[in-house]
């Protein structure tokens, strides 16, 4: 059996008496795509920041290619995620810098890539996501939504990674948008062949991009199958999640 | 029954809130001081983002250089005037030009321009910062190799530890102008005279006093913006209560600090 790219071990988080994570088990091989599915306020964003390492898990292990990485500082962390990419729901560019400089940030301070030649490579990685040379001297203020995410993908992408998360891609876009993302986002990492986590309630998006889906609920993953299976799960969580009814046994968040 | 509603512990709640806020002011005061050993650590040890340090000190000294030479001889002129009401009443009006410069050198020029730093740089900084801990910018730094503690606040602590005692240089002479103007063209003074006598009683030491509080005010203002602004809360609001914090934090520390320099300079002779 392949190696995991990334498995979490009974990874539990709290804040205070809040419980968020109680023990998720979950893992990507190389190359999958696993879309975790889940409800606002389920824990999925606290569970992608416990599996980059910006967050410590109160309790489990977070493994990277075979390591355990639950507690790792300075070059173990540094090599980890020197082979990840990120993509943020808010897109998190930097408004100070300009797009190029954004995509080809962690070329210049962190692989030591001379600025002109991350310069290159990132209006090459910028055609990837259909922008054209002419955003590449733009402030991220001066791009629509739609424009930003595709330059957020720019970045995630532009150091080749072996692993990609993806927080709520399509979040904030127009249906039209957010389909143009998806179709990127699955062509981009077919080609580089990466693995990517996920995590959306957007189920269109979700369709698109997964080879599985997994569903987290109250701290824990209650469900994993194939992507075509998710509409009939035979779980009754998912099957309200997935049709989005108000009945069911998941209450709603208001 | 008393009064007093009383919690599990069976403490009445002033005393648990009383409790609750001296613990709270400790476990600040650590956290401070950790956040401010890691920065310093990050700012004198390599890797340098020259280019950012370059950026802040424009940001930081540069352009707050108007303020600080507005209020530096606005300060001076309303000293020459008081020293000399005061001066008067003991025909010492003669002081005038010593007392300014002893007063702007030593103590005003660096406070007031560490003051005004605390309104205008502080809470920028930890305004800026907070909205990119929201924004999940700092998490994107993180996820794309770059510490914040280098990328971010080394940088902006470096900036205003050069840059705080150029002000203050500036803020001295110009002080020390603004009392000139004042002397000279309202209070009737001689102009060679009351310069020569400003520099015939003013010292090295003066001079270095002052710049030394300058460097040490740098460090203050920029670390309570860095740090009031990695812990901002989320929104608006969030990121506003940094702010505020940041300025009142830093003031409070600039005069704190400044008293207890003060004494030692006072206890050590300088």
């Amino acid at each position: 059996m392949t190696q995991p790219i990334l498995k979490l071990e009974g990874i539990e988080k709290s804040f205070g008496k809040n419980n968020v994570l109680r023990g998720v088990d979950i893992d990507v091989a190389p190359g999958q795509s696993l879309v975790v599915i889940g409800g606002s306020g389920s824990g999925k964003s606290v569970m992608l920041k416990v599996a980059l390492g910006l967050m410590t898990p109160t309790g489990g292990k977070v493994l990277f290619d075979g390591h355990d990485v639950t507690n790792s500082t300075g070059k173990t962390r540094e090599s980890m995620r020197a082979r990840i990419g990120m993509l943020f729901q808010s897109g998190a560019l930097f408004d100070s810098l300009t797009v190029w400089e954004n995509v080809a940030f962690r070329l210049i301070n962190a692989d030591g890539v001379k600025r002109s030649d991350a310069k290159e490579r990132a209006i090459a990685t910028l055609k990837k996501v259909r922008l054209g040379a002419d955003v590449a001297g733009l402030y991220p203020a001066e791009l629509s939504g739609g424009m930003q995410k595709r330059v957020s993908l720019a970045r995630s992408i532009i150091s080749e990674p072996d692993l990609i998360f993806f927080d709520e891609p399509t979040t904030g876009l127009d249906p039209i948008t957010a389909d143009a993302i998806n179709d990127l986002i699955v062509e981009q990492v077919r080609g580089l062949g990466a693995a990517t986590v996920t995590i959306t309630h957007d189920m269109a998006s979700a369709r698109k991009i997964a080879d599985e889906v997994a569903m987290l609920f109250e701290g824990r993953i209650i469900w994993r199958g194939k992507a075509d299976e998710v509409d009939h799960s035979g779980n009754d969580y998912v099957d309200q999640f997935v049709h989005g009814r108000a009945e069911g046994p998941i209450q709603p968040a208001i | 029954m008393s009064n007093v509603s009383t919690h599990k512990s069976g403490l009445p709640n002033p005393l648990r809130w009383i409790g609750a806020s001296v613990l709270g002011f400790f476990a600040e005061i650590g956290n401070l001081s950790v956040f401010a050993a890691r920065v310093k650590f990050a700012a004198f040890t390599p890797r340098w983002f020259f280019g950012e340090i370059g950026r802040q000190m424009i940001k930081i000294g540069f352009y707050s250089f108007p303020v600080v030479g507005l209020s530096a001889v606005f300060i001076g002129a309303a000293l020459a005037l008081n020293i000399y009401e005061g001066g008067s009443r003991y025909g010492a009006e003669q002081f005038v030009p010593s007392i300014v410069v002893l007063g702007i050198t030593r103590e005003l020029g660096a406070v007031i321009t560490g003051l005004m730093l605390a309104g205008r740089v502080s809470a920028g900084i930890s305004a800026e910062i907070g909205a990119m801990r929201v924004t999940e910018q700092i998490d994107a730094l993180e996820t794309l190799s770059a510490s914040p503690y280098r990328y971010l606040y080394a940088p902006r602590f470096l900036a205003a530890l050069i840059t705080l005692p150029l002000l203050v240089a500036a803020a001295n002479i110009i002080g020390v102008m603004g009392g000139w103007l004042v002397s000279v063209y309202s209070l009737g003074f001689d102009s060679t005279v009351y310069l020569r006598n400003t520099l015939d009683f003013v010292t090295r030491n003066d001079i270095i006093v002052g710049l030394i509080k300058a460097f040490v005010f740098g460090g203050v203002i920029a670390i309570m913006g860095c740090y009031q602004g990695d812990r901002s809360k989320a929104g608006a609001t969030g990121v506003g209560r940094a702010a505020t914090l940041s300025m009142v934090g830093a003031a409070v520390l600039v005069l704190a600090t400044n008293f207890i320099m003060s004494n030692l300079f006072v206890e050590i002779g300088l």
